[in-house]
């Protein structure tokens, strides 16, 4: 018997022994980073950066398998005892010793995730973690000539690149409220100083906005530059716009943060995506109502919100519970009591 | 059913008034809920698993009768936290809220022959939406037993309190025979129905793990200590049987508890529901070690009110409900686990036998229940 097959066998006997649980179950209270669990990491340390920004060291599990400079991870933070996911991206460079890795996150105001790991995260603590992923990395071939524009927490991949890859000529373009909101601002100076960087730092409290048609005055070379862009939705759009309008849309590498803002109102159009049916729904009749009327097949029991036999994944959109009125928002891996909840908004619900 | 009915004294609009003070007792609970209930848990599970890790490590020695002793006692305990405090109450999705995946009601599996999926089914969506309905909730004396003075006497009644023991000693199985509807099922016609034969077959399975690990596995794995072990598993499964048969028919057997009929629930509103769960359960007094060994069971009345709560506030809710049941001056039945258990073993020696003649008499019903 080869070792592998020896090995499942050895696994089958250990799953006899620990049903109904797998060994997985028991292995995580010890040895919750090891090589084959989920992949989770351990809160290490959190160093402030600005008054509502701060570096996160993780500890990432054995099953870790690195990142590109650039990426981003999906963690999974309980918060108020619910688990939460965000997407950050990565600041450490590839090739830290400790194998630790670094994401940088500002507080923005009412984010449950983002307040929570800037303000009370405890070293110590386990997240959950998805591999790295994301494109918005540097080519394998160094460009020549690199243009980094970033606005606000915007500079968070885009320090992951600096601080991996050390290119010849490169000019950043950043825009923060005040000098005190600049992220990482002592290092990019220290950069500046060793003629590694150039960097035009705005303050747009007194400068006011970027005006995208002084990029000309600013790097005037822009068009030849490859340019990484990151910040909000309305930099990056009037970006996509000026490098399309001048016939260099391809030099323009450009990553969003919050891609799907959820509309929430009083009933809405709801998708029954397993079925391929999209009916218009009040706001007060349960959802379970809705699709039974459109001859969806819908799991139901006591109908009064007691069994969770009915419970359903809600894809996108929201959705109101209409005992309580709390608003629930689409995540994966989110399930909802179709007999007592509500359309707020457009919705798709797994059925 | 009772000849008295104990809420005659309510008008429709004090049962209304009484539904919105239990739904606002159920908002505040679901407003706090966070990290420490969470916290509490993700503990309680984690003391299990070391638990009953540990109390199998000492069995492997049960050979020598203090390991065994010691052994038995670990593991009888942690197969109770299993069922009763985890098992039943994470399948309610009382910690769904939580979102994490491993401790949810759809992915959860417990130390028990019944499959979490068919249980939930008799128990969350029958028992609890149909709670002390004749003929509608079958927790009510398994189908096997007469509950109630009106139920016509037959002869066979009078082995109740016997199948009441034996289903006590292997309540699991029972629980998965009823799950099953093995009674309903077993006729030819049904038998054959694919839907049945699949559920049986998943029970089948369940029951083949269950046996394999308690009573071939680990004994195998202590060599020497393989007949100690053998008899320590199923001491423990026993302990389990017994203790979770004791309290949960303390829940809704004990004197003072009223069943219903089917007819009383046709357009039930909210707060007519919140009634029936109010006077169709009954309560454990004790310490908070009783409340955390029966899985917060002996808080029944608050659990049937609010069943996807998490167990640990039931204890905190109980006080207000307690309020409540004075103010609209309901009877509160609770007692100690002795008592309780007492008061219904009596009732079932006492329903065995024939009584003179049901208290009232309403032909109709009495066609209802001797159908059910
Ligand atoms: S049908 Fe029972 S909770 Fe929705």
């Amino acid at each position: 018997m080869t070792s592998a097959a020896l090995r499942s066998r050895a696994w089958k006997l250990l799953e006899m022994v620990t049903t109904p649980l797998l060994p997985s179950d028991y292995l995580d209270l010890v040895s919750p980073l090891r090589a084959g669990a989920d992949l989770r990491g351990r809160i290490e340390a959190v160093h402030p950066e600005t008054g509502d920004a701060a570096t996160i060291v993780i500890r990432p599990g054995r099953g870790w398998r690195g990142h590109t400079a650039g990426q981003y991870v999906r963690i999974g933070v309980d918060v108020d005892g619910v688990r939460l996911w965000r997407a950050y991206s990565i600041t450490s460079p590839t090739n830290r010793q400790d194998g630790r890795v670094t994401i940088t996150v500002k507080a923005i105001p009412d984010g449950k995730v983002s307040n929570h790991l800037v303000r009370r995260a405890k070293p110590g603590t386990l997240i959950q973690l998805d591999q790295p992923t994301g494109d918005f990395v540097l080519p394998r071939a160094k460009p020549a000539k690199v243009l980094y524009l970033t606005a606000g927490s915007g500079i968070t991949p885009v320090m992951g690149m600096l601080r991996d890859v050390e290119l010849d000529d490169v000019v950043m373009v950043h825009c923060a409220p005040r000098p005190q909101d600049v992220i990482f601002r002592s290092e990019l100076h220290d950069l500046v100083a060793d003629k590694k960087l150039r960097l035009t730092e705005m303050h747009t409290d007194t400068d006011g906005m970027l005006d995208i048609a002084r990029l000309d005055e600013l790097v005037p070379d822009w068009a030849e530059r490859e340019t990484w862009a990151c910040g909000p939705a309305g930099l990056l759009d009037t970006a996509e716009d000026h490098w399309t309008e001048h016939g260099v849309p391809e030099r323009l590498h450009t990553e969003r943060f919050r891609p799907s803002i959820v509309v929430t109102g009083d009933g809405g159009e709801v998708t029954f995506s397993a079925t391929g049916k999209t009916v218009d729904a009040a706001g007060t009749t349960p959802l379970l109502d809705i699709g039974e009327e459109a001859g969806v097949l819908m799991p139901s029991g006591c109908r009064m919100g007691i069994c969770f036999g009915c419970i359903t994944p809600l894809k996108a959109g929201a959705v109101r519970d209409l005992r309580t009125g709390e608003i629930t928002e689409a995540e994966p891996g989110v399930l909802i009591q179709t007999c007592v909840s509500a359309a707020a908004g457009p919705c798709d619900i797994e059925r | 059913m009772t000849a008295i009915d104990p809420t005659a004294h309510l008008t429709a609009e004090q049962i209304e008034e009484l539904g919105r003070e239990l739904d606002a007792i159920r908002d505040e609970v679901i407003a706090s809920r966070g990290e420490k209930d969470a916290a509490y848990i993700r503990k309680v599970i984690s003391a299990q698993r070391k638990l009953e890790l540990a109390s199998r490590g000492v069995l492997l020695f049960s050979i020598f009768p203090p390991a065994w002793l010691l052994g038995t006692a670990g593991l009888s305990v942690a197969k109770i936290m299993d069922n009763m405090e985890i098992g039943h109450n994470v399948l309610h999705g009382q910690w769904d809220w939580m979102r994490d995946p491993k401790i949810h009601s759809t992915a959860w599996e417990w130390d028990h022959v019944s499959p979490a999926d068919q249980w939930k089914h008799s128990h969350n969506e029958l028992h609890h939406t149909y709670t002390n309905v004749i003929g509608k909730d079958n927790d009510l004396g398994y189908g096997i037993m007469r509950v109630d003075e009106d139920q016509k006497w037959h002869p066979l009644h009078l082995g109740q309190p016997l199948w009441n023991f034996l289903n006590a000693c292997f309540f699991e199985y029972g629980i998965a025979a009823y799950d099953l509807e093995l009674g309903k099922n077993l006729h030819k016609r049904r038998r054959k129905n694919p839907e049945f034969r699949a559920r049986a077959k998943a029970v089948g399975r369940k029951i083949r793990k269950q046996v394999l690990k308690d009573y071939v596995i680990h004994p195998l794995l202590s060599g020497p200590s393989f007949v100690p072990t053998l008899a320590a598993t199923f001491t423990a499964n026993l302990v389990r049987n017994i203790w979770s048969h004791s309290v949960i028919m303390c829940g809704h057997f004990p004197e003072g508890v009223q069943v219903f009929e089917r007819r009383s629930i046709k357009g039930e509103t909210r707060g007519q529901w919140y009634l029936r769960q109010m006077m169709g359960s009954a309560n454990i007094s004790g310490s908070r070690a009783m409340h955390f060994m029966t899985g917060n069971l002996s808080h029944q009345i608050e659990h049937h009110l609010f069943p996807d709560l998490p167990s640990n506030r039931y204890a905190e809710v109980a006080v207000k409900v307690r309020a409540l049941f004075e103010k609209y001056e309901l009877e509160y039945v609770t007692g100690p686990l002795p008592k309780q258990v007492f008061s219904a073993w009596r009732k079932v020696v006492r329903l065995s036998l024939p009584n003179r003649s049901p208290k009232v008499k309403t032909p109709a019903r009495e066609q209802e229940l001797v159908a059910a």
